[in-house]
């Protein structure tokens, strides 16, 4: 996964410092340089700016917002963060996210990495075919299958429960896992597996303790995806939950700024709370995040 | 032996995605309601009906201008974005990170953020005297707007991934020969990323027929259905309008419509002998 590599090593470096004078002269570097620099950093501008009003907004008392919605607030209100919490029911929207993102990623993970192997490792008749067919299944129109999913898991009792929704998001999300994981086990080498078997292990015994610890890696960044995928959607959570003390944030936040409090500093507030968990999550592990949703170029809108 | 590992996933996906899309396209065919528990066949009705509905018609014209918005902008930008960064040596890594953070932002809290930047009474609308999201002339064009902010990062790092996969001595006989970094644009980076370049434009066109999120919480489709697309037409019309068989059949049309752009992909690239 080149992404994750950094972009050149010193020694590449130092080599192309090392070219000719002549090739270097006719580039300008310095005044097209500066430009590259300043229209980059617009752009950087453009994409960070708006999250950063943003939190300025969740510190600004409504009078201070009514009348600057673009500057710096006035009086830094860091209360509004605690007022936002209670009045938005961010703590239950919490708990609620926390259970179904877990469910969803301890579940995906163990689908696609049994699926994984058994495509990458073991000879299965119909498997080129079935990966066509996942492919297509994850990039089916969601909106395809929702109406008779919806009347479905309503009549099986899975409306309006998290465990429907973990079960709904599994299956969205574990065809791609399943396909980044088997091409990362095809790039693992083979010979511990093959010496377990030559050993007497059974396929499973293969799996479980030679296979499964060499994939943590890729588990690790299907897990980082899927965590990611479930914490925003909002489709199947808006369809699928009704009850608001079952609501993961996506739709507690959405409910809380459709309803009757236009109190836009603690909407920010609250819409604050809930992308710092992915946001934190992000600037620690951001090479695995980057590799995992660029590496395929899957992700979606 | 292999098929038990395979189990878990394959009946998750039968009950998820197999079972109801096979059913949509059975209760297509119906005038079911989705509340009663009686349904007629009505054969084709469903969608000989579609093309005289106006909200449909409407919808789907709006899903085309919305593809061609995204094969535009968030791409011209994507690249434009990944090819100054391959070409800069410092501050590379911060600047992708920076890229790459909205697209990690939750849709309902994006669209908050730009509600509050687009107002007319006290965002940018009232600098500029207009009403962005308000007015039937520009809603469509600025929830696009608001979802391509949440969306060009990931194109800057996809596109930047695909750029690194070069020959950087390609790159160092064009500077000899004295090409333009516009030169070397065209005829050495763009070739060079070409199948991940044709895959994104295939994705963002099946993406922007799913599209849903940005519209159904900024607008809902409004004013007067200026920003309707497939997608809120056939939600209004499953759990609004209590027109099961009916939204069913919108839900086939699109998914053959992103059937239609695969095949087309997959045959290009047959004639054209691409390699992914």
């Amino acid at each position: 996964m080149s992404v994750a590599a950094p972009a050149r090593t010193p020694l590449q470096q130092s080599i192309g410092t090392a070219r000719p004078d002549t090739a270097r002269a006719r580039r300008h570097p310095s005044a097209g340089g500066t430009v590259v620099y300043v229209i980059l950093t617009l752009l950087a501008i453009f994409a960070v700016g708006p999250i950063v009003l943003f939190f300025f907004n969740a510190l600004k008392s409504t009078s201070d917002y009514a009348t600057s919605s673009l500057g710096l607030p006035r009086t830094w209100l860091w209360s509004n963060f605690a007022t936002a919490w209670t009045q938005a029911n961010m703590g239950a929207g919490l708990l609620n996210s926390t259970l179904i993102v877990l469910g969803t990623v301890a579940l995906t993970c163990v689908v696609a990495s049994l699926a994984a192997y058994a495509m990458a490792r073991l000879e299965i008749r119909g498997s080129s075919g079935f990966m066509t067919y996942l492919l297509i299944a994850s990039s089916l129109p969601t909106q395809m299958f929702l109406v008779p999913l919806f009347y479905m898991w309503a009549r099986a009792g899975l409306y309006d429960s998290r465990l429907g929704l973990v079960l709904i998001y599994t299956g969205l999300f574990s065809p791609f896992a399943t396909l980044l994981l088997r091409s990362f086990m095809i790039g693992l080498p083979r010979e511990m597996e093959e010496a377990a078997r030559v050993d007497g292990a059974n396929e499973w015994r293969v799996f479980s303790q030679v296979v499964l610890p060499n994939m943590l890696p890729g588990i690790l960044t299907i897990a980082l995806t899927t965590a990611l995928s479930a914490y925003n959607e909002f489709l199947f959570a808006v369809t699928m939950i009704q009850t608001s003390g079952k609501m993961p944030l996506s739709t507690t936040f959405f409910s809380f700024q459709q309803g009757f409090t236009q109190n836009y500093p603690l909407i920010s507030a609250a819409g604050f709370i809930m992308i710092a968990p992915m946001l934190i999550l992000f600037l620690i592990l951001q090479r695995r995040f980057i590799s995992g949703l660029a590496s395929s170029g899957m992700g979606g809108m | 032996m292999g098929w038990v590992f395979m189990l878990p996933l394959v009946i998750v996906n039968l009950f998820v995605v197999l079972i109801p899309s096979v059913l949509s396209i059975v209760y297509s065919f119906t005038d079911w309601s989705g509340i009663s528990t009686r349904a007629r066949f009505v054969g084709l009705q469903n969608y000989t009906t579609l093309f005289r509905d106006p909200e449909f018609v409407q919808g789907l014209l709006h899903n085309i201008l919305w593809t061609v918005f995204f094969l535009i902008v968030p791409m011209a930008m994507g690249l434009f974005g990944a090819f100054a960064l391959s070409r800069i040596r410092r501050f590379r890594l911060l600047f992708r990170t920076l890229y790459f953070i909205p697209y990690i932002v939750a849709s309902v809290v994006n669209a908050s953020i730009w509600r509050s930047i687009l107002d007319p009474d006290s965002g940018v609308g009232s600098l500029l005297h207009i009403n962005p999201l308000g007015d039937t002339h520009l809603a469509l064009w600025s929830v696009a707007f608001v979802n391509n902010w949440a969306w060009w990062g990931f194109l800057v790092v996809v596109f930047l991934a695909a750029m690194q996969g070069i020959d950087p001595a390609l790159y160092e006989a064009a500077q000899m020969d004295g090409a333009s970094p516009f030169r070397q644009f065209f005829s050495i980076t763009l070739p060079g990323i070409r199948p991940t370049f044709a895959f994104l434009g295939l994705m963002t066109i099946i993406w922007s027929f799913l599209a849903f999120d940005y519209v159904y919480i900024l607008t809902q489709g409004g004013p007067a259905g200026s920003t309707d697309l497939l997608s809120t037409v056939l939600y209004r019309d499953a759990f609004s309008n209590l027109q099961a068989g009916y939204s069913s059949a919108i839900g086939v049309v699109m998914a053959l419509i992103s059937t239609l752009v695969v095949t087309v992909y997959l045959v290009v690239r047959r004639v054209r002998k691409w390699e992914i």
